[in-house]
């Protein structure tokens, strides 16, 4: 019961969050479904690729992360997005885009002479 | 010199350079004061005295479309200082002394160059602090070599300086361990004491799309706000910028490299190329007065990289 009741909680939190903060995507923690597309974005020094990824509108999708060097930071803070991006560690991020638009993610894990021009976009169309 | 004779060369050369201006959130008038207090009268300093900021020197950077004269403006600007008329009582570096480099090799030898250029500084009293083009890359260990602790403290006529280190870890994270520093640093301050937090990065989330925030900085504000006087200043933005939260004051110095765009005026972070019209311009460096008649008045004034 008790599991339950936390469980109703962790839900109501994430809503009234994504509510407050305007989130436009629905990061969810849940395993995905087999017939989910997945994106590989591979980051290196100092460059993502792709270096855009287009998407639609109300689609679940998961984005799979991985470093081909060093530490780099995966962020997209118009979408309230991020993770680290460890070599030998893909991140995975599953989200559902809510709204159409181009939102730029950059490397938030300082990496050297090129990480201020470290970026990408996410496209989301309907 | 008296500080009112002083105040006049320094209303002097701004008017002779065009460029310095005291600023206070929005309202920039020459020689204003800034008063974040609201009428709060606190603790006061124990005599008026005065420091100067300097920030992202980036030596080692080699750009000539945004600064064609990149081994020549930390020189110019350590001889600006040494000019003026009355010393301050002491210097802050807030980051990004040095220009990254992946070679450890040339990071030292930056470091060990720039120790050299600023050591020509009149003033023996300079406090130093990482950017993360210092210290990313190695967690800090080439620039505790050469510059010593990444976060200190240090006291002058009744203000307790506290230097945060928001960059030894890549991710822009201060940290649990230095947030717990930091926290039993405050205890042993009272609730008025005058606190000026000196640091790189914006504690604040300025502009995140520009990497322009520290991670876990909302915790450090949150552990200063029960302190009725605290200004911070910092760098990493390189231009001047003015921010409340709360009541805690946020100061952004200019660079001494090259300048950077308003945050999100542009698509990209990218440096403002060098106008040959106006060389310098958008660079410099400030002078930060502590008023001994209010707890929490800064007068803030903006020099040129050269004398006027």
């Amino acid at each position: 019961m008790k599991n339950r009741n936390f469980g109703v909680w962790i839900i109501n939190a994430t809503l009234v969050v994504a509510l407050m903060v305007g989130v436009s995507v629905i990061v969810l923690a849940k395993p995905k479904n087999a017939d989910e597309r997945i994106v590989a974005i591979k980051v290196k020094r100092f460059e993502y690729s792709p270096k855009e990824v287009t998407l639609k509108k109300g689609v679940p999708v998961v984005l799979q992360l991985s470093s081909l060097d060093v530490p780099h930071g995966f962020n997209l803070p118009d979408l309230n997005v991020r993770a680290d991006v460890i070599p030998g560690k893909p991140a995975k991020l599953r989200i559902v885009p809510q709204q159409t638009g181009r939102f730029v993610f950059h490397c938030d894990i300082f990496c050297g002479t090129g990480h201020e021009e470290l970026e990408g976009a996410i496209v989301v169309e309907e | 010199m008296s500080k009112i004779d002083r105040r006049g060369f320094i209303k002097l050369a701004g008017l002779g350079g065009g460029i310095v201006f005291a600023s206070s959130l929005g309202l920039n008038t020459l020689g204003s004061v800034l008063d974040y207090a609201n009428g709060y009268s606190g603790k006061k300093v124990e005599k008026d005295f005065y420091f100067v900021q300097l920030s992202d020197t980036h030596w080692g950077f080699s750009g000539p479309k945004v600064n064609p004269d990149a081994e020549g403006t930390l020189k110019k600007a350590v001889q600006a200082v040494n000019s003026l008329e009355e010393q301050p009582d002491f210097i802050v570096f807030t980051g990004d002394l040095t220009h990254t480099t992946d070679d450890v090799q040339v990071r030292k030898d930056r470091m060990a160059q720039f120790k050299d250029i600023v050591g020509q500084l009149k003033v023996p009293d300079v406090h130093f602090m990482a950017g993360e083009h210092d210290a990313s890359l190695d967690r800090g260990d080439a620039y505790q070599q050469f510059f010593g602790k990444l976060n200190y403290t240090f006291d002058h006529k009744g203000v307790h300086f506290i230097v945060l280190d928001n960059v030894s870890d890549p991710g822009a994270i201060v940290g649990e361990s230095q947030i717990g520093w930091l926290k039993a640093d405050l205890k042993q301050q009272k609730a008025d004491a005058r606190i000026v937090v000196l640091t790189h990065r914006p504690l604040f989330d300025l502009y995140p799309d520009w990497d322009w925030a520290t991670r876990d900085g909302s915790s450090v504000i949150e552990a200063l706000m029960p302190h009725k006087n605290v200004t911070v200043f910092y760098g990493h933005i390189h231009q001047e910028h003015h921010e409340m939260t709360g009541h805690i004051a946020h100061h952004a110095a200019k660079s001494l490299i090259f300048p950077l765009p308003a945050p999100g005026s542009m698509p990209k972070r990218q440096p403002i190329p060098w106008d040959a019209a106006e060389p310098y311009k958008g660079l410099g460096f400030r002078g930060v007065e502590a008023a001994a008649e209010s707890a929490n008045k800064y007068e803030l004034n903006e020099y040129p990289v050269q004398k006027a």
